[in-house]
C-alpha cells in the first residue's frame, strides 16, 4: 500500500469541510466565551448598582449573583457542546477521511 | 537576613498591583501565622493520604519502564481520570482558601475570581487540547518545535516552563510551609522539607504515573470534603441560598454590599487585563498541557477538559457557598476570633482559614482534621505536578534535544529526568525557606502573565499561522517574557511603594495599569507576526513548508505520535 502524502490529505476536499467546519465552530465559540466573559468584567467595572439590585423586590440575592453563576454554567456548557459535535460529526468525518486516504 | 527581608518587603508590595485583587486574599497566606497546637486527626489522616500514595508510588514505579510511561502515563489515562487530575492541577489550595477566604472577606467580589479563573478551560478545549495531543509526544515545546529549530524553540519553550513553575512552586512550597505550621503545629522548615521530599519521591519513582494518581485521588477528597461543608451549611437554611445570603447581610460588618461588586475591579483596564491573563494563562501552564499527552487521542484530550471544567465549576459554586457559610457560621461565634473580637481581620488563622474554621464549626474536630489533611495533600499534589513539568523540561527538551541533538537513549533522557527532579525538589525546599515571607498570590498572578505571554502565544502562532518562523517565534516570546515581567516592575505599586520613586511613571500622560497581559500579550503575539515575516531566510522558507504536514496531522491526528500504539 502506497503511504498517502500530506500533500494529497490537504488537498482532499473532505479534509476541507473537517478543518473549516470546526475552525468556524471553534473559533465561534471562543469568542463567544471571551465576550460573555469580558461582558460580565465590564458590568462589574461599569456599572456594579446594575449587579448589587435586588433580584427581585424585597430580596438580598442580587441581579450578580445569578449572572455571575451563570458565566460558570455557561463556560460548561460551551465545553459539552463543542465536545459532542467534535467527538461526533467532525471525528467521523476523520474517519471517513482516514479509510478514504489509505484504501 | 537583611536580603531576605527586603525580597520580603518588595513582594509584600508587589502583590495587589501585579494581580490586583484585594488586600485581604493577598494578606492572609503571606502574613506571619501563629504556630498552632498538634492536630492528631489531621496528622492520622494525613498519614493515611502519605501511606496510600506511597503504595501507588511503588506500584508506579515498578510499571515505568518506557520514556513514555514516565513522562505521559503511557497514554492509558481516560478522559474521565484526565479531567480529574486537571481539576486536581487546577483546585490548588491557594484557590480553595484563597477564594473562600475572599468571599468571606467581601461577598461577591470572590465570586468574579472564580469566573476568571473558570472561563480559560473553553479555550483550551477549543485551541488548544486536541492539537496539542496530535502533535506533541511529552511537552509543549515538543509541539512549538514540529516544524521549527529544535534547538532554539526548545530553549525558549524550557526558559517559559522554569519561569512560570519558579514562580507558582514557590508561591506553591512557602503556601505549604504556612498551612502546616498553622494546621499541623509543625516548624515551618520541617513543613517544607517534608513537601519537598515526598514530592521528590512521587515525581522520581513514579513519574507520571504516580503523580497522575496522587493528584486524582487528592481531587476526589478536595471535592468531597468541599461537598460535606456546604451541604451542612445549606442544611441550616433549608437548602434556600435566599435564608443564606439574607443572614450573612445581618451579621457581616460591610451588610448588603456583599453581594454586589466591591474593589476588587478597580478600572476597567485594569480589570480586562487581568482577567486576559487568567483566561490564557491557563493555556500557557506546562504542567497542565503536559497532561494532554497522557490520553490516548484527541477524543479523550476533549472529554478531560470537558470533565475538568465541569469539576473545577462545582468546585468553585461551593467554595462560594463556603465563604457565606462562613460569614454566617463563624460571625455569631467569637471564639473563632482573636481575643473573641469578631471583625474579618481577626479570623483564627487569617482570612484564607475561613474554610477550614468553617469545618471545624460545621463538622467538628474529625471534618476540621479531614479538611487540614486535604489542604496540605492538595498542596503535594500540585508541588508534584509542577516538578514533574520541569524535570521533562530539563531531559526531554534542554539535554535529549539541545544538548544530546537526539541521540540520547530513552534510558539517559530519564535518568536525567529523576535527577532533575530530586535537584528541582531540594531546590524548591532551599528556594521556600529563602523566600518565607514573600506574597503568595503575587506569585501565582506573575505566573500566568508570563504563561500568557510566552507559552501561549508561542504555542497559538506556531499551530495557526502558516507564516510563523523560528526567529519570530524566538523574538516575539523573549519580548513577551521581558514585557510581562518588567510590567509589574513599573506598575504604580511596584515602582512607587516599593522602589520608593516619587511619582508613577508616565507615557504621554498615561499611567501603566496594574496587570501587563493586556500589552505584554500583544508584544508577544506582534513580536511573533513582525520578525517572521520579515525573516527571509531560506530556513524560514522551508519551515513555512513545513506547515503542510504539520496542519494535517494536527487537525486529524494521522501520523499522532501513539495513537496508533496498540
Amino acid at each position: 500500500m502506497q503511504q498517502p502524502t500530506y500533500h494529497s490529505i490537504s488537498e482532499n476536499p473532505k479534509f476541507h469541510e473537517l478543518v473549516r467546519g470546526r475552525s468556524i465552530f471553534a473559533w465561534t465559540l471562543s469568542i463567544l466565551m471571551l465576550a460573555v466573559y469580558q461582558g460580565f468584567i465590564l458590568l462589574v467595572a461599569y456599572d456594579k448598582e446594575f449587579l448589587a439590585q435586588p433580584l427581585f423586590p424585597g430580596s438580598t440575592t442580587t441581579v450578580g449573583i445569578p449572572i455571575g453563576l451563570g458565566v460558570i454554567v455557561f463556560a460548561f456548557l460551551v465545553t459539552g457542546i463543542y465536545v459532542a459535535r467534535a467527538n461526533g460529526r467532525y471525528d467521523a468525518l476523520t474517519r471517513e477521511l482516514v479509510q478514504e486516504i489509505t484504501k | 537576613m537583611t536580603f531576605k527581608r527586603a525580597i520580603a518587603s518588595l513582594a509584600l508590595a508587589l502583590t495587589a498591583s501585579a494581580v490586583s485583587i484585594s488586600p485581604s486574599f493577598a494578606e492572609a497566606v503571606s502574613g506571619a501565622v501563629e504556630k498552632q497546637s498538634l492536630n492528631i486527626e489531621a496528622i492520622v489522616m494525613f498519614l493515611g493520604f502519605v501511606g496510600l500514595t506511597l503504595v501507588i508510588t511503588w506500584q508506579a514505579a515498578r510499571r515505568t519502564k518506557s520514556a513514555s510511561d514516565f513522562y505521559a502515563a503511557g497514554g492509558g489515562i481516560t478522559g474521565l481520570q484526565n479531567g480529574l487530575a486537571i481539576a486536581g492541577d487546577y483546585m490548588s489550595a491557594a484557590s480553595f482558601l484563597g477564594i473562600s477566604g475572599l468571599v468571606f472577606a467581601s461577598g461577591f467580589d470572590g465570586l468574579i475570581y472564580s469566573v476568571g479563573w473558570l472561563v480559560g478551560w473553553p479555550i483550551v478545549l477549543f485551541l488548544i487540547a486536541e492539537r496539542l495531543r496530535n502533535l506533541g509526544k511529552y511537552t509543549f515545546a515538543d509541539v512549538a518545535s514540529f516544524r521549527l529549530d529544535q534547538t532554539w524553540i526548545r530553549i525558549l519553550s524550557s526558559i517559559g516552563t522554569f519561569t512560570v513553575v519558579a514562580l507558582y512552586l514557590i508561591a506553591q512550597m512557602v503556601g505549604a510551609g504556612k498551612l502546616i505550621q498553622l494546621l499541623f503545629g509543625l516548624e515551618y522548615l520541617h513543613a517544607v522539607v517534608i513537601v519537598g521530599a515526598l514530592m521528590i519521591i512521587y515525581v522520581a519513582f513514579g513519574g507520571m504515573k504516580a503523580t497522575t494518581w496522587v493528584q486524582i485521588i487528592k481531587a476526589c477528597l478536595l471535592l468531597f470534603g468541599a461537598t460535606v461543608i456546604a451541604l451542612l451549611v445549606l442544611i441550616k437554611f433549608n437548602f434556600n441560598p435566599e435564608e443564606l445570603f439574607a443572614s450573612a447581610t445581618k451579621i457581616h460588618p460591610k451588610g448588603v454590599s456583599i453581594m454586589g461588586p466591591g474593589n476588587l475591579v478597580k478600572d476597567p483596564i485594569s480589570a480586562i487585563s487581568l482577567g486576559l491573563a487568567l483566561m490564557f494563562g491557563t493555556a500557557g501552564l506546562p504542567h497542565i498541557l503536559m497532561r494532554f499527552f497522557t490520553v490516548a487521542d484527541a477524543k479523550a484530550a476533549r472529554k478531560s477538559v470537558f470533565f475538568a471544567t465541569g469539576f473545577i465549576g462545582y468546585f468553585y459554586i461551593l467554595t462560594f457557598i463556603i465563604g457565606f457559610g462562613a460569614i454566617t457560621l463563624l460571625m455569631n461565634d467569637p471564639t473563632f476570633f482573636k481575643e473573641g473580637k469578631v471583625a474579618v481581620a481577626n479570623l483564627l488563622g487569617g482570612t484564607n482559614m475561613a474554610a477550614i474554621n468553617l469545618a471545624k464549626a460545621t463538622g467538628g474536630s474529625l471534618l476540621y482534621g479531614f479538611i487540614s489533611a486535604v489542604a496540605f495533600a492538595t498542596i503535594l499534589a500540585v508541588v508534584a505536578g509542577l516538578t514533574l513539568a520541569a524535570a521533562s523540561a530539563v531531559s526531554h527538551d534542554l539535554y535529549a534535544s539541545v544538548i544530546a541533538h537526539g541521540r540520547a537513549s530513552e534510558r539517559s533522557e530519564v535518568t536525567i529526568s529523576k535527577i532533575s527532579a530530586v535537584a528541582i525538589g531540594i531546590l524548591a525546599i532551599y528556594l521556600g525557606y529563602m523566600f518565607e515571607k514573600i506574597n503568595v498570590a503575587f506569585m501565582v498572578g506573575l505566573a500566568f502573565a508570563v504563561a500568557a505571554s510566552v507559552n501561549f502565544p508561542v504555542l497559538l502562532m506556531t499551530v495557526f499561522w502558516r507564516g510563523t518562523t523560528t526567529f519570530g517565534a524566538v523574538v516575539g516570546g523573549l519580548l513577551g517574557l521581558v514585557t510581562s515581567v518588567a510590567g509589574v516592575i513599573l506598575s504604580d505599586e511596584v515602582w512607587v511603594k516599593t522602589l520608593g520613586n516619587p511619582a508613577p511613571l508616565k507615557f504621554f500622560g498615561y499611567g501603566i495599569i496594574d496587570n501587563p497581559a493586556l500589552y505584554s500579550m500583544a508584544i508577544a503575539f506582534g513580536g511573533i507576526w513582525l520578525f517572521s515575516i520579515i525573516d527571509r531566510t531560506s530556513r524560514a522558507n522551508k519551515e513555512r513548508e513545513a506547515f503542510e504536514p504539520q496542519f494535517v496531522r494536527s487537525e486529524t491526528g494521522i501520523g499522532a505520535s501513539a495513537a496508533h500504539v496498540h
